[in-house]
């Protein structure tokens, strides 16, 4: 990581980041620019003491007070700088560190005694992670994690640790490595992430505090934890076995729910058709009782008559419907000829039209008649 | 001619003057050498004299630094293989020591912390079986790990290792594989019994469906039937009631309504002898 990164990239430290690495060009500049002076100074004391013109460089007084108004401008110039909004500053003073943190502004500092770092602390920073990993019952998911963080002590963050950002992603690495390690793949990769993420963000934390960062995560969020790819086929089978369990007991349920109703609607038919024959037959033998009731009553009046009208209208309707054949035989053992099954396809061939007009039953209309022959009895 | 001696003297004295003149950053540590032997152990971060030539400043970070160790394979108490990566973060804490140790060569240090870290890793691991380094015992593995290795380097190298931690614990690629195909017959199982349940739980309730279907049906068949006896019941006592007036009569007043509903098509055929009651007046009209 450059030194001076999260500011503007211009290196104002005059010692340099790595120290080691940079101390020696700004000595040698500064051992110039004093060369430079003293050769100045040289001159100057040569020109106003030799006015004979005795040796040595004459330089004129006034060019060299110029000269050193001209550094001076230039040396208050190049110590201005800006510290922007959302940004703070860190002052070292000959390499030490300063108490003060400077706010957003305008500032100076004086160039080869200060050195400034800025550091921007508003900006949210981001750093993901993916890995395959073991969990606790020995599985491996895949689980991809963002850390979102911001930098919180600028002093700490400068100078206590080499690279905060690597120490933050080792940290958590390890961190959610170690949560994921003590949970099972289930929980995993289900229920469990917004867990996984609360304890990594309180891990990698506690770990970025032991070191010193300066950096505060501000979230943890796990984007993605899955099967690895090896075994995600069985993930997704096991998913859709839940699918198919569910949808058999639900076309069972749906077969249930179609052939009760059924059977209900068909038990009341049943029922109904029951009590229309209960009805009926009661209605019926209520119906036969009174009409022979009725019949009874005209009959024990005049038996002998009604009896014999009864039965005369019996017979006629009988034998006026039916095929008869009259045998007047009597004692013999006469051998008669009867072309039986040709009478009756006979009978039976007349008997469609036949039947409508003389079929009416005689017991029908048998109360009526009887009330005529009442009548005619009177 | 003068003057360039002046001048390349004053160079000189100029030199020695900045060569007595040194800074220390925030971010490292130093030591103050006279003519190799440590004179001041710790030098404070800001501007510093020493006497040019004979006195020497050695520096080194003073931050927090980052062993990050390469991975290797461990075994644990029951033999499986682990791949394990780990780090440890570590800062200079005795600097005259660390200098004696390692003449500032942070590699130096790094090689000696990585043997260690190794070595107790190794350690550790080898006592416990699996399941424990993977999950649980994690923090008490590295919190002893830490102790112990702080101790050593602090004593013998002026470092405080302030943590180490493991960063990957994994299987082997032919061990992972049979993790995945454990793993897949596992889903398989649960897949199956998931399946399994379901056709269960499914001829459940077609059974119970079935059963009550029976039942609402026998039922509704014993209902209809107390309905039909009830009205057969009725009817046959109605009947009784009113034929058991005349007996006699209903015999002959059913058996010819019987006679007319039963001789009723041409293809009835009666052979009559006439001398039945209904002839009687066929012959004779006296009868």
């Amino acid at each position: 990581m450059a030194w001076n990164e999260p500011g503007d990239g211009k290196d104002r430290d005059p010692w340099g980041g790595r120290g080691r690495d940079q101390g020696p060009p700004d000595l040698d500049d500064a051992l110039r620019k004093l060369q430079a002076q003293l050769a100045g100074i040289f001159g100057g004391r040569g020109g106003s003491g030799g006015g004979s013109g005795s040796g040595g460089v004459a330089i004129n007084p006034r060019i060299l007070a110029i000269g050193i108004v001209v550094v001076l401008l230039v040396y208050g110039f190049a110590g201005f700088y800006q510290v922007d909004e959302g940004e703070r500053a860190v002052v070292f003073r000959f390499g030490a560190v300063q108490d003060d943190i400077i706010m957003p502004g305008l500032h100076w500092y004086p160039n080869f005694v200060d050195g400034v770092r800025k550091v921007n602390v508003t900006r949210v920073n981001s750093k993901k992670h993916q890995a395959l990993m073991l969990t606790e019952d020995e599985n491996i998911v895949d689980v991809t994690v963002t850390v979102q963080y911001v930098i919180d002590n600028v002093k700490d963050y400068v100078v206590n640790v080499r690279d905060p950002e690597v120490s933050l992603e080792h940290a958590l690495e390890s961190a959610l490595r170690h949560v994921v390690g003590s949970m099972k793949m289930d929980e995993v990769i289900t229920e469990g992430r917004a867990a996984i993420a609360d304890e990594v963000a309180e891990r990698v934390q506690t770990y970025t505090n032991n070191y010193g960062t300066g950096i505060l995560i501000s979230k943890v969020n796990i984007d993605q934890s899955v099967p690895p790819k090896q075994v995600v086929d069985s993930f997704n089978d096991v998913q859709r076995a839940k699918e198919d369990e569910a949808r058999v007991i639900n076309e069972a349920k749906a077969y249930s729910e179609g052939v009760i109703p059924e059977a209900r609607g068909d038990a009341q038919k049943q029922i109904q058709q029951a009590t229309a024959y209960r009805d009926q037959v009661i209605a019926r033998a209520e119906g036969d009782a009174q009409r022979f009731n009725k019949l009874l009553a005209e009959y024990s009046q005049a038996k002998r008559i009604t009896r014999d009208r009864l039965y005369i209208d019996a017979m006629e309707s009988v034998l006026s419907n039916s095929s008869k054949v009259l045998i007047d035989v009597k004692g013999g053992n006469n051998l008669m000829y009867l072309p039986l099954d040709r009478i009756i396809q006979q009978g039976a061939a007349g008997d469609a039209e036949e039947t409508r007009t003389t079929g009416e039953s005689i017991v029908r209309d048998a109360s009526e008649r009887v009330n005529s022959v009442r009548r005619s009895n009177r | 001619m003068r003057n360039i001696v002046i001048v390349v003297v004053l160079a000189l004295v100029a030199l020695l003057a900045l060569d007595g003149v040194f800074v220390v950053h925030q971010t490292e540590r130093a030591v103050l050498l006279r003519f190799g032997a440590v004179t001041t152990a710790d030098v404070a971060p800001g501007l510093h004299f020493k006497l040019p030539i004979a006195d020497d400043v050695k520096k080194t970070d003073a931050r927090v630094l980052t062993l990050d160790s390469p991975t290797e394979v461990f075994y644990t108490l029951e033999k499986k293989p682990l791949m394990v990566d780990a780090f440890a973060k570590w800062r200079v804490e005795d600097v005259s020591k660390y200098y004696t140790a390692t003449q500032f060569d942070e590699q130096r240090a790094d090689r000696l912390l990585a043997e260690r870290v190794n070595e107790g890793l190794r350690n550790q691991i080898s006592r416990r079986v699996m399941h424990e380094v993977v999950s649980g015992q994690r923090d008490a593995l590295m919190e002893e790990l830490t102790k112990d290795l702080d101790s050593f380097m602090r004593r013998d190298v002026g470092v405080r290792v302030i943590d180490v931690r493991v960063k990957r614990i994994d299987l082997p690629a032919e061990v992972s594989s049979a993790v995945f195909d454990r793993m897949n017959s596992e889903r398989q199982i649960l897949a199956r019994q998931f399946r399994a349940t379901g056709r269960e739980r499914a001829l459940e309730v077609r059974a119970n469906a079935d059963r009550e279907v029976l039942v609402i049906s026998a039922e509704a068949y014993r209902e209809g039937e107390q309905l039909r006896g009830d009205g057969d019941a009725k009817s046959a006592a109605t009947y009784a009631a009113a034929y058991g007036r005349d007996p006699e009569f209903y015999q002959f007043y059913r058996s010819i309504n019987a006679y007319a509903s039963v001789f009723g098509s041409k293809g009835d055929l009666l052979v009559i002898d006439p001398n039945s009651e209904f002839f009687k007046f066929l012959k004779d009209s006296g009868g």
